[in-house]
């Protein structure tokens, strides 16, 4: 028996970060591993299974706090912004939450993150508060950095972030901090807790609702030891985390998305407005452009397997007659499903939804169906 | 008189007469998590010591099981197609993988005791 293959993501000498909630999660019985430069919890002693099927059912409680966290502030620094990112910065209202990319010069995808507009200072200086990926987060703010000298990054280093998501987070969440129950999707709001600010977003990485709560590390273990004292809370490792993203259709930097991939090949044009795909201005805005009109040569896509066995990242695609199209992304057993699913880039000619394809897993092809995503309803709060 | 060997790959061989019953220990199915597929070999297939005989996914990965000596692979255990996690449950029982025929009972020696393995858990921490 082997080994699973070493975080891709970390320096095998470096030191590991540790999160503020490292000590609990050693508590709480944890298999630690290094992740992109942190030793984080791949699930507690329930397993990947149980946690994911908890999520779902219930709540979970994760700890993200590798993630970077960072302010962007100045004059005029939405429109700024906005020469980075294809998403639609400006007509973002205070306390909303936008997905968006950090694009290179040809389209392709640097890092993917949720920026929210931060309310503006009384100096009339603008500022949005953005969350990126863990393993890019020393990438990005040099990139935003040397891109906009006129504004100032500051990344924060001394926030933890955790992420409560599943059918029972609101009612969970509720109990601590009143009010949040009808806080909107893709919303910010600032709450006291503690004699601290909470940053309370409601979004999360699950396909379920949820919130994620950035918070002062000193405080963040005892609001994880109030989350977890409530019966439909169970802490919820990045084992779990990974399979309901993939469940959910969401995308894994690295994985899914790199910069070889542009937002339109990876059927993320939902996430550019319709005046920025217009106006453009953003990197690699032509072929972006040039994609949209005449349609990606490749594109990302949900593949339903039709055996029990699962296709894995790396795993390549072909047509029924052998013919190369590409390469599965992410892949795996679906616990909500009972079966494995997977996502994958092909040709634009076997894009579309019914298109029947075989995955070469150990040199045998397992015949597989391009369906929508995502494989599992997503349950974002929309209101009462 | 049934033995019971290990591979430092956490391989288990339950050998009676010339027949082996091969698995996976208590140790490495903790290790995977749960099982979710098990890809079992034609009966009638000739494995070598150290080739691969089977390979486990569990929700994390998947991994590839050795053979821990050489032979004929005589019944696998159909069980585990229908029931994956039944290696989680039981792996030294109703988890096995497959029977081999061994071909040269002298391989069994360069694998460990039931003490040598314990002995070997305890330097992995």
């Amino acid at each position: 028996m082997t080994d699973a293959k070493p975080d891709p993501h970390s320096e095998p000498d470096a030191p590991l970060a540790l999160t503020p909630l490292h000590a609990l999660h050693r508590e709480l019985g944890a298999k630690m591993a290094p992740f992109a430069g942190y030793d984080m919890p791949i699930h507690y002693p329930a397993g990947i299974l149980a946690e994911h099927l908890h999520a779902r059912a219930a709540a979970g409680l994760f700890d993200v706090s590798h993630m970077g966290q960072a302010f962007l502030t100045g004059p005029d620094a939405v429109r700024h912004f906005e020469t980075l990112v294809p998403g639609d910065m400006c007509a973002l209202a205070e306390d909303r939450i936008r997905y968006t990319q950090f694009l290179n010069r040809d389209g392709g995808i640097l890092d993917d993150l949720m920026a929210t507009r931060w309310p503006g200072s009384q100096s009339g200086e603008e500022r949005l508060f953005l969350v990126v990926n863990a393993a890019r987060k020393a990438h990005d703010f040099a990139h935003v950095t040397a891109r906009s000298p006129e504004l100032a990054l500051v990344a924060v280093t001394d926030r933890a972030l955790l992420a409560l998501q599943g059918p029972k987070a609101a009612d969970v969440l509720s109990r601590i901090l009143p009010g949040l129950a009808d806080q909107p999707f893709m919303s910010m709001r600032r709450v006291a807790h503690e004699g601290a600010e909470l940053y309370v977003s409601r979004s999360g990485y699950t396909g379920e609702d949820g919130y994620e709560i950035s918070l002062p590390g000193a405080l963040a273990e005892a609001f994880a030891r109030r989350l977890l004292a409530d019966p439909d809370v169970k802490p919820v490792g990045l084992g779990a985390r990974d399979s309901l993203r993939l469940e959910a259709g969401l995308c894994l930097y690295g994985h899914d998305i790199d910069e070889s991939t542009t937002p339109v090949e990876a059927d993320l044009l939902w996430s550019i407005s319709k005046r920025r795909r217009a106006e453009g201005g953003f990197p690699g805005a032509s072929r972006v452009q040039r994609q949209i009109a005449e349609g990606p040569a490749r594109r990302r896509v949900g593949l339903a397997l039709d055996g029990k066995a699962p296709a894995r990242e790396g795993a390549e695609i072909v047509s029924p007659d052998g013919a190369p199209l590409g390469r599965v992304t992410s892949g795996g057993f679906a616990p909500s499903l009972g079966r494995p699913v997977a996502m994958g880039y092909v040709d634009a000619a076997f894009a579309s939804p019914g298109a029947r394809v075989d995955l070469l897993v150990r040199g045998r092809p397992l015949a597989a169906t391009v369906v929508p995503m995502p494989f599992v309803p997503t349950r974002y709060y929309r209101g009462k | 008189m049934s033995q019971t060997r290990y591979t430092k790959d956490h391989e288990y061989i339950r050998v009676d007469g010339d027949i082996a019953t091969i698995g996976i220990t208590d140790y490495a199915q903790a290790q995977l998590g749960d099982v979710v597929f098990v890809e079992l070999p034609a009966p009638g297939l000739e494995v070598a010591k150290g080739g691969q005989a089977a390979v486990v996914e569990s929700v994390k990965a998947a991994s590839e099981v050795y053979a821990p000596v050489s032979g004929e692979v005589i019944e696998v255990n159909p069980e585990l197609e229908a029931v994956p996690a039944t290696v989680n449950e039981d792996p030294a029982g109703k988890g096995w993988f497959l029977k081999l025929r061994v071909a040269d009972a002298g391989e069994l020696d360069d694998l460990m005791d039931e003490a040598a393995y314990q002995d070997f858990l305890k330097t992995l921490g």
